[in-house]
């Protein structure tokens, strides 16, 4: 049993419904309690879609375990197959369901419908979301892909399939559109993507591409490897999220394919390079960035902070723990710290230790970082109804890297301003507490820390400040006062200090310099 | 559930019950916590579930609107459902662990779910072991918001039926209770009502804070302010409080028909009640002209959420000229809503329990102008034409009361507005 406030993964059913979500002609049979049908609104609230996500639930209530709820099972995939006429169906259980050992594959076998229905095994107390959306793409295509006609060698263009996205993702949409437009770009035919707005007559076509896109390895990984290993179909690694990424990513498909990359890597050109040396940017350099999130998307983003924006990468971690290995790696690259866990009350904790400039993180990091008085990007799922924005605003390609640059500048204050405020910190109006102009200004409210965050504060063995050097420390300005304090006190203990004065705030600043 | 039903006396003939089985698009009682959690200021609601509940918790609360919840879900995995670990030490572990991080905690409602139930886990004995162990700092309480026994707001009635165990013995003292969590400004102006007749000792429950609930006796009378309190009002019952009856305040008559009620067991002067009631039903009237206009003729249809469709469609239809269709419920109390039923125009087609889709075909052929249902219906109803009203709004809106019944009228007229308003 785990304590949990909040959860950056749903339940692996919930990732079953984001791949038949992003389907068409695929409907989805869940056993499950009444109430699970919440999960619609994720889809209708958070993503704004305009259908209902194509999912029955049997929605069994207590009265109903002491009868047949195989029967109401098997009652729910006949009328969901008569009323949706799909063209294949997924069943399977959720969390309840499962402890009530029903068997829904068995079960909707024995209707002998004409289409293919896929069982889904999905362990709710083992797994999670996006597991579960990996392994349901993984079954869907295991269960209707089929050997390609002979190879067509009148096709001289090659042929990719772009997998991974789905509904609810952290923009999905714009980062399909984005790679087809590359794939163009390059002359790569794109044959199918999946599991957005595939039908299944275009999963059974998915063997005859050339190669595969990866685009998100937590939802493709497992079914690339599966099409590697039943039709010799080879797949990309690099995440193209970010200047770099990109570039090695056309250089990958150009060895996997042969063709030519010039003209792709000429025409695809980002302003983020030039905007990143451009003189405004220069205060950037060297802010202390905490990065959280999915483990594609948290090592992308690392990658970007470091080498395209200049930023110093304080910490990085991920919930993904099915990827932790490869945020592992990078952070051991790096000599920092990775955190690998699912309780937002850790990262917390770290973001709290660590006093970065700015959070890129999911919505939680979000949240954290508004405590806290740190700006904040988000980079990752789970996501709000602000990540679906109206604009075009892909992550991948050379215009997500524009997307990426805006979005991250945006919550941190701007050269000149965070000059005058460190000037002239106890102006009544622009003072040491305001937040950056462009977000609206007003004061930052005190973040009302809990118990915990307290206990912390209070930690500081032994070290003490006398009034002037607090007074001296509250002129800092806010964005780096929690650093200032951190390392003040370090040096302290370090030269065994017991008093910190305005002296020692000096020699600690000229210690560590910035 | 059997399908069609037989029909007990107190309705009239148009009112036969349509029942269905099918798929129910309905929140389980875990929501209530979204609201209760707030209410109950000194309580801390810990669900002992999976990772569905948790989602569902969170999503339902609009995700991450409050920094430091005072909910969270102990979620049962693999090493408990196989017996490798104990869930008894497994809970009383978690348990100490969060009490130990919240200190201002003086009730703990541990929250029965759908696995937990399933696997009957026995959460009330949990939550005496757990007591005998906190107590004095913390009662440690327990309540169903599974889905396979609660729907959506019968969560608050099972929270607020174990409350009622607790609430100390009032002896000889009269008073009157308002039961149903209503928001703290409503509170304040029937408390405001009551007090005006004459009627001094006016408690709520739920109170502000767990441990400092109201007595209750064999002189304690009260109202339900809400309609789903099925479990509670047996529990005042059997404490020996009585209920007077009366239909629920929404809108100007309901609400005076409701302080009427009260008023009449207090013996409290016509002209007394006219004087302190006058004033609030003016406003009311006053302020409902406007919706009238926008609202009257327009044909409504309710798919069920929390029970408080009936009484609303009352309202809408007696006090703004609505037409109504379906008006659907997930439970329906013929006692608790005699008063109701009674005042709805013939013709209503009621329905308790559901089969979503079927409810959706009806819904087209009824072709209303508004459509009240859950946020999963709400969008792809839009979308495809039809003007929606989402009904968790109608909990989390102050709607009761003589000052409120503009604003619930308003909830309805906005997205008729805003279609009109909206050039494409």
């Amino acid at each position: 049993m785990k304590l949990t406030l909040w959860t950056y993964e749903g339940p692996p059913h919930v990732g079953a419904m984001r791949v038949a979500t992003a389907m068409k002609d695929v409907h989805y049979v869940l056993h499950a309690p009444q109430g699970d049908t919440y999960a619609d609104l994720l889809f209708t609230m958070i993503e704004r879609r305009d259908e209902r996500p194509p999912v029955t639930y049997t929605t069994f209530q207590a009265r109903d375990l002491g009868a047949d709820t195989a029967q109401l099972f098997q009652d729910a995939v006949q009328n969901a197959y008569e009323r949706f006429k799909p063209k294949a169906m997924i069943v399977g259980a959720s969390c309840t369901a499962e402890l009530i050992q029903d068997d829904p594959g068995g079960l909707s076998e024995a209707l002998n419908l004409p289409i293919p229905v896929i069982p889904l095994e999905l362990p709710s107390y083992q797994r999670k979301e996006n597991w579960g959306a990996a392994e349901t793409f993984y079954y869907i295509t295991k269960g209707l892909a089929a050997e390609p006609a002979s190879t067509d060698v009148e096709n001289l263009r090659p042929s990719c399939n772009l997998l991974g996205p789905t509904a609810l993702g952290f923009r999905h949409r714009d980062d399909v559109h984005e790679l087809t437009t590359l794939m163009h770009l390059l002359g790569v035919d794109v044959n199918v993507v999946a599991p957005w707005e595939a039908t299944p007559d275009d999963v059974r076509r998915i063997p005859e591409a050339d190669f595969n896109v990866v685009m998100y390895p937590e939802i493709a990984d497992t079914t690339a490897r599966w099409l590697k290993r039943t039709f010799n179909q080879p797949f990309t690694e690099t995440v193209p999220i970010g200047v770099g990424a990109t570039r090695r990513f056309i250089e990958e498909v150009a060895t996997l394919t042969g063709i030519d990359p010039s003209a792709a890597l000429a025409a695809g050109a980002s302003r983020l390079p030039w905007y990143s040396r451009s003189i405004d940017s220069t205060y950037l350099t060297g802010k202390r960035v905490f990065i959280f999130g999915d483990a594609s998307h948290v090592i992308a983003a690392a990658r970007i902070a470091k080498e395209e924006m200049a930023f110093n990468v304080v910490g990085i971690g991920t919930y993904s723990r099915e990827f932790a290995r490869d945020v592992r790696a990078l952070a051991r690259e790096w000599d920092i710290e990775a955190l690998i866990t699912d309780d937002y009350l850790e990262v917390e904790e770290a973001v709290q230790a660590l006093q970065p400039e700015l959070v890129l993180g999911t919505q939680m990091e979000r949240h954290i970082a508004k405590r806290l008085g740190i700006g904040c990007a988000v980079i990752s799922a789970p996501v709000h109804v602000q990540d679906h924005p109206a604009a075009y605003s892909p992550q991948m390609g050379f215009e997500g890297a524009n997307t990426i640059f805006d979005t991250w500048v945006h919550p941190l204050m701007m050269g000149l301003e965070e000059h005058l405020l460190g000037m002239f910190s106890e102006d009544f109006e622009f003072h040491n507490d305001a937040r950056p102009s462009h977000l609206g200004g007003g004061a930052r409210k005190a973040a009302d820390e809990p118990a915990v965050v307290a206990e912390m504060a209070d930690a500081v063995d032994g070290v003490s400040w006398t009034s002037d050097a607090e007074k001296t420390l509250s002129r800092i300005p806010f964005f780096v006062r929690g650093k200032a304090r951190r390392n003040t006190e370090t040096f302290a203990r370090e030269k065994g200090i017991a008093t910190i004065t305005t002296e020692t705030l000096y020699d600690a600043k000229a210690h560590f310099g910035r | 559930m059997s399908g069609a039903s037989a029909v007990a006396a107190p309705l009239k003939p148009a009112q036969e019950i349509l029942r269905q089985r099918g798929q129910r698009e309905v929140f389980c009682g875990l929501t209530g916590i979204v609201w209760l959690h707030r209410k109950i200021q000194d309580a801390f609601f810990l669900v002992v579930g999976s990772r569905t509940c948790a989602h569902l918790i969170q999503s339902a609360a609009g995700v991450m609107i409050f920094a430091e919840p005072r909910f969270a879900t102990a979620i049962i995995d693999e090493r408990d459902l196989a017996g490798l670990a104990d869930m008894n030490d497994e809970l009383d572990r978690e348990v100490q662990k969060l009490l130990a991080r919240r200190p201002d905690i003086r009730t703990l409602f541990l929250v029965g779910s759908c696995p937990s139930e399933v696997i009957k886990l026995d959460l009330s004995r949990a939550a005496e072991r757990l007591s005998a162990q906190f107590m004095p700092n913390v009662q440690v309480l327990n309540y169903s918001g599974s889905g396979i026994e609660t729907t959506f707001t019968q969560g608050e009635d099972a929270c607020l039926a174990t409350l009622v165990e607790q609430m100390p013995h009032a002896g000889d003292k009269e008073s009157l209770l308002v039961v149903g969590a209503l928001a703290d400004i409503v509170e304040d102006q029937f408390r405001d009502l009551f007090n005006g007749m004459g009627i001094d000792t006016v408690e709520f429950l739920p109170a502000r804070k767990a441990r400092e609930l109201p007595a209750v006796g064999n002189k304690t009378r009260y109202l339900l302010a809400q309609p789903f309190l099925t479990e509670t009002a047996m529990a005042l019952d059997k404490r020996g409080a009585v209920r007077l009856k009366a239909p629920f305040p929404l809108g100007e008559q309901g609400t005076t028909a409701w302080l009427q009620a009260a008023a009449d067991e207090w013996k409290v002067p016509q002209k007394t009640f006219d004087a302190v009631t006058g004033p609030g039903r003016n406003r009311a009237r006053k302020g409902l002209v406007e919706y009238q206009e926008q609202l009257e003729g327009k044909k409504i249809f309710f798919f069920p959420d929390s029970q408080l469709e009936i009484p609303l469609a009352r309202f809408l239809a007696t006090e703004l000229g609505m037409t109504l269709t379906e008006v659907g419920t997930p439970y329906l109390h013929r006692e608790h809503l005699a008063e109701e039923l009674a005042a709805l125009p013939d013709g209503v087609q009621l329905s308790e329990g559901q089969d979503v889709d079927l409810q959706i075909d009806r819904c087209w052929e009824a072709e209303p102008d508004v459509v009240v249902c859950g946020l999963g219906l709400a969008n792809p109803f839009e979308a495809q034409g039809m003007t929606t009203k989402w009904s968790i709004e109608l909990l989390f809106t102050p709607v009761h009361g003589y000052e409120q019944a503009a604003d619930c009228a308003e909830l309805f007229a906005r997205p008729l507005r805003r279609r009109q308003a909206l050039a494409f």
